[in-house]
């Protein structure tokens, strides 16, 4: 099976923590931070590195503050 | 990037690559950051604007036009040729302008105040005769920019502040379907409904914008898109509870899907 990587990065100091995009993340990757940022809100980070890069943070979040990178690496044929 | 961005965001180097870029946000986006409340459907749907407008490459050939409400500093944000509006008469600047420039592509982009309420008149007749215009309604059911007063499109025992035993169709009349009163029109080519609550209707407001910008490309007939957003500020909910407003109330009185779609030939 194809092995796949994503990452995602967020302006931090753009954020301003709705949270949608914590809920849009089937994979649970993002949480909301405990600290603030220059805006006084609370921003959404990425929490655990399990992220395969489906975009659905990227498309819900309303400031457009998400980038988003996926890779798949292709696994070499096995001979039958 | 800043020091906080330095800090928290640890670039992996074998996956941040160009080649792997799956979403940014669109060039056509101005550096301004959004004046919009957390979580607001207006920013969702000015960056999904922008992706088509980019996507297509017609950034020179698009003129938008601005309404008043929350949404009258769009210009600030969307990186194409801007005009503003007199409250509620975006249909007609906009005529005027398509007019004069019929190769360009024009939209406005109206909230439920503007559209609905103070302009129907210039809306209605706009649509009627026909104008090769895109016209881009956000129903989010308040008039958010004056702080939460009942809307025509307010549902129907909704709390607002003129409203605060909720609305009564008895006194203050039934919510007003914007997108099935122009649908009749003859003059009227695509009517569609769509949200911004979930990354599913995301996806399809952005494919609704773009079928829009393409009829308008063609010069084929006056298109609505309406969006059903969310208030989070005046229904004094959290983002998400909001967009849970949205699924539960607003979506079942305002189905979403193309409301009328033109005849394949």
């Amino acid at each position: 099976m194809a092995k796949v990587q994503g990452e995602v990065i967020i302006d931090l100091e753009k954020c301003k923590g709705c949270e949608l995009c914590i809920i849009a993340c089937p994979e649970e990757t993002l949480a909301i931070a405990n600290i603030i940022n220059k805006k006084g809100y609370r921003y959404a980070i990425k929490a655990q590195d399990n992220c395969t890069g489906c975009a659905n943070c990227a498309l819900v979040c309303p400031d457009a503050v998400i980038t988003v990178y996926r890779k798949v690496e292709k696994a070499p044929k096995q001979a039958v | 990037m800043s020091e906080l961005n330095e800090i928290m965001n640890p670039i992996k180097e074998n996956i941040c690559l160009p080649e792997f870029l799956v979403y940014e946000r669109p060039d056509t986006l101005t550096e301004q950051e959004f004046h919009y409340c957390p979580g607001c459907g207006h920013s969702t749907v000015h960056k999904l604007l922008m992706e088509v407008v980019s996507e297509m490459g017609i950034v020179g050939d698009t003129i938008g036009v601005a309404p008043v409400g929350c949404s009258v500093f769009a210009y600030h944000y969307l990186g194409v040729d801007m005009q503003q509006a007199a409250h509620g008469r975006a249909c007609a600047v906009a005529t005027g302008i398509k007019r004069v420039m019929p190769e360009k592509i024009v939209f406005t982009y109206q909230g439920d105040g503007d559209l609905a309420a103070i302009g129907t008149a210039e809306t209605v007749h706009a649509a009627n005769r026909g104008e090769n215009l895109l016209v881009i309604f956000i129903n989010n059911g308040i008039y958010g920019m004056t702080s939460g007063q009942m809307a025509p499109t307010s549902l129907e025992g909704m709390v607002t502040t003129t409203s605060p035993y909720g609305r009564d169709v008895l006194t203050q009349g039934y919510p007003l379907k914007i997108s099935e009163l122009l649908a009749h029109l003859p003059g009227v080519y695509y009517v569609t409904r769509q949200a911004v609550n979930t990354a599913g209707n995301v996806r399809k407001t952005k494919k609704a914008l773009q079928r829009g910008l393409e009829y308008q490309k063609k010069n084929l007939g006056f298109c609505l898109v309406e969006v059903v957003s969310n208030c989070p500020s005046n229904l004094k909910m959290t983002p998400l509870e909001s967009n849970e407003f949205v699924a539960n109330q607003m979506i079942p009185f305002y189905p979403l899907g193309d409301i009328k779609v033109p005849e394949v030939k």
